[in-house]
């Protein structure tokens, strides 16, 4: 009897609302597999059963990579996100190190304004970051969003890491430089290795918000070749006539593998990142 | 010429000191103040120059007239005026508070029972915690993209689905109609957003300690007792600080509307950035743009002021 009870309570409190928050998380993952999967005459079809896939075909990926550059994009995303990623992490270090562990006139201002600079979104300074761009002869670059995409990757990789590397005790830095280590010395070989798990997590942050970027990407990168691949999606696929959806998904769901893949190696200091500025602030 | 031992080391004295002068640069180094800007200069410069130019320059763009490619001509607070009399920017005022207010609610509602389904024990809980996070790890316009095609109105899975049960003959045109282009539009954010609430907010419960349920249990509190006086209490900071973060980063959304309805129909999901990207973009205004943009800081103030408070009340 009490077996039956606490059956029903783990249906009812956990089994059938855990499924269907994977129903709500995942659908639209599955109708976008199915979509790019199918070709137009069954896709099209009313009868056909929207998420079940009668006839498998590849024709909508064979004519995304042949029709567009969608291969070119995913390399620019991923060029450019690394290299956004690199600059973030170097930076973020750099304005960390001191604020976290060191004691001098005016940190505590500089560690407010990082944490203000954080929250500044591309939405508030789109108008004039085009015009300075320009100005740099930067515009339709790659170069571009390399440099725009870390002002938002910065201030968030100095305000993870600050936390992380506050974690250390002082006293290893002391011991190092009493055995007569520079402070670089100290910084490099005993502090920054303790703190390789905040390095992954600002790290797989960053990679992802730089392939999420959107409104910079759209604003600088205009010809086609070096274009991302959100972008190359929303201008160049998503076309007049109304039969595309086959190809827009098979892109999208592409388009999204890497990300994934890369996430689901590193899901424990994407979470660690995730809750460390709401759980510890 | 005698030579006096103390005189002679006195003058190899100046000797030396050029093989002391590394030294002492070394030295300087090694003090804290010269070693932390040195460190910090580089990227301040970055920021200054990427994040701290632009922000003034947008400041001064708002208060002149500058077509693109055209020279600037101050107007003073023309731009501001121009933008209290037009309607649609009250409008995109408007949709904004409604679209953050509604998603956040929303995000917020659904990531607490989320992580209360998923603070049990059970198999697997890193990995679904893994897969359910995927909304929120997929570039936003791709899966924008993806919403697009399920709210199609002929054949989208809603409408296909509607018409499937019999709930209607014809389906709606989710994206073409005011009211429900705006419900479209919080029901794709709260999507996207609800995976981040909730796993920050099972963060927080898993730190609070069982001995306080237990002792609660043991002085007669049922579930609802225990978690309206000892889960929700303790889970207030992490809560807070997970709505400001949202509030902020939805009050300024771009893509979603960009990509889902680009501010339609007739402006009725236009929101603050999208708005000030029509003008500045589209019709190349970019003083009006730029004050457009602008007029959403005095909102961004308000909740860094609350955030701030809220800080140091700890």
């Amino acid at each position: 009897m009490v077996g039956q009870l606490t059956w029903a309570r783990r249906l009812l409190g956990l089994w059938l609302p855990l499924a269907a928050l994977f129903v709500f998380a995942l659908f639209p993952f599955a109708w976008m597999a199915a979509t790019s999967l199918k070709a137009n005459a069954e896709l099209y079809d009313p009868k056909s059963n929207p998420l079940w896939i009668q006839h498998p075909s590849l024709v909508h990926y064979i004519g995304l990579i042949r029709e567009s550059n969608f291969l070119v994009w995913i390399g620019n995303t991923m060029l450019v996100a690394l290299v956004a990623t690199l600059i973030s992490l170097l930076f973020g270090v750099m304005l960390a190190y001191p604020l976290a562990r060191m004691r001098f006139p005016a940190s505590g201002l500089l560690a407010l304004s990082v944490g203000v600079a954080y929250l500044v979104p591309q939405t508030l300074l789109f108008v004039p970051m085009a015009d300075l761009i320009n100005r740099m002869r930067l515009g339709d670059s790659l170069s571009a969003v390399m440099l725009t995409y870390p002002t938002l990757l910065v201030p968030f990789s100095a305000w993870l890491l600050i936390g992380y590397f506050k974690t250390v005790p002082k006293e290893l830095e002391e011991a190092a430089l009493i055995d007569g280590a520079s402070r670089w010395r100290a910084m490099t070989r005993v502090i920054l290795p303790l703190c390789t798990p905040g390095f992954l997590s600002a790290g797989i942050f960053a990679f992802t918000l730089s392939q999420n970027e959107f409104l910079y990407a759209l604003l600088f990168l205009n010809t086609s070749s070096i274009r991302t691949v959100p972008v190359g999606v929303t201008g160049e696929l998503i076309r007049g006539d109304a039969f595309y959806w086959g190809q827009l998904m098979a892109a999208a769901f592409l388009g999204s593998l890497p990300v994934v893949l890369i996430y689901s190696f590193f899901v424990k200091y994407y979470v660690a990142g995730l809750t460390a500025g709401s759980v510890k602030g | 010429m005698s030579v006096n031992p103390v005189l002679e080391a006195a003058g190899s004295a100046p000797q030396v000191l050029p093989a002391r002068r590394p030294f002492r640069f070394r030295e300087w180094l090694e003090r804290e103040g010269v070693f932390s800007w040195l460190m910090l200069t580089p990227p301040l410069l970055f920021l200054l120059l990427f994040l701290g130019y632009p922000f003034c320059y947008g400041v001064y763009l708002s208060f002149v007239r500058r077509p693109v490619a055209q020279p600037a001509t101050f107007v003073g607070l023309n731009n501001f005026v121009q933008l209290y009399n037009d309607p649609i920017f009250w409008q995109a005022v408007w949709n904004t508070f409604r679209f953050t207010a509604a998603a956040t609610i929303l995000k917020l509602g659904g990531g607490l029972a989320m992580a209360l389904v998923m603070h049990q024990n059970f198999r697997l809980k890193g990995a679904t915690r893994a897969v359910l996070l995927l909304p929120f790890i997929v570039p936003t316009v791709l899966s924008t993209v993806a919403w697009q095609w399920i709210l199609d109105p002929g054949m989208g899975l809603f409408n296909r689905g509607l018409m499937y049960f019999g709930l209607m003959q014809q389906g709606p045109s989710w994206l073409g109609n005011p009211t429900l282009a705006m419900v479209s539009v919080i029901l794709v954010n709260t999507w996207r957003g609800l995976p981040f609430f909730g796993i920050t907010i099972l963060a927080g419960l898993q730190t609070i300690p069982g001995e306080l349920m237990e002792s609660a249990t043991i002085d007669g509190a049922g579930t609802w007792g225990r978690f309206r006086h000892v889960t929700l209490p303790l889970l207030t900071p992490v809560i807070f600080i997970v709505t400001v973060f949202s509030i902020i980063f939805t009050f300024f959304d771009f893509q979603l509307v960009y990509v889902l309805t680009g501010g339609g129909p007739a402006n009725a999901t236009h929101l603050m950035a999208t708005y000030a990207y029509v003008i500045s973009v589209t019709t190349g205004q970019l003083g009006l743009g730029s004050a457009a943009a602008l007029a959403m800081v005095p909102v961004l103030g308000v909740v860094l002021m609350l955030m701030s408070s809220y800080v140091r009340r700890d």
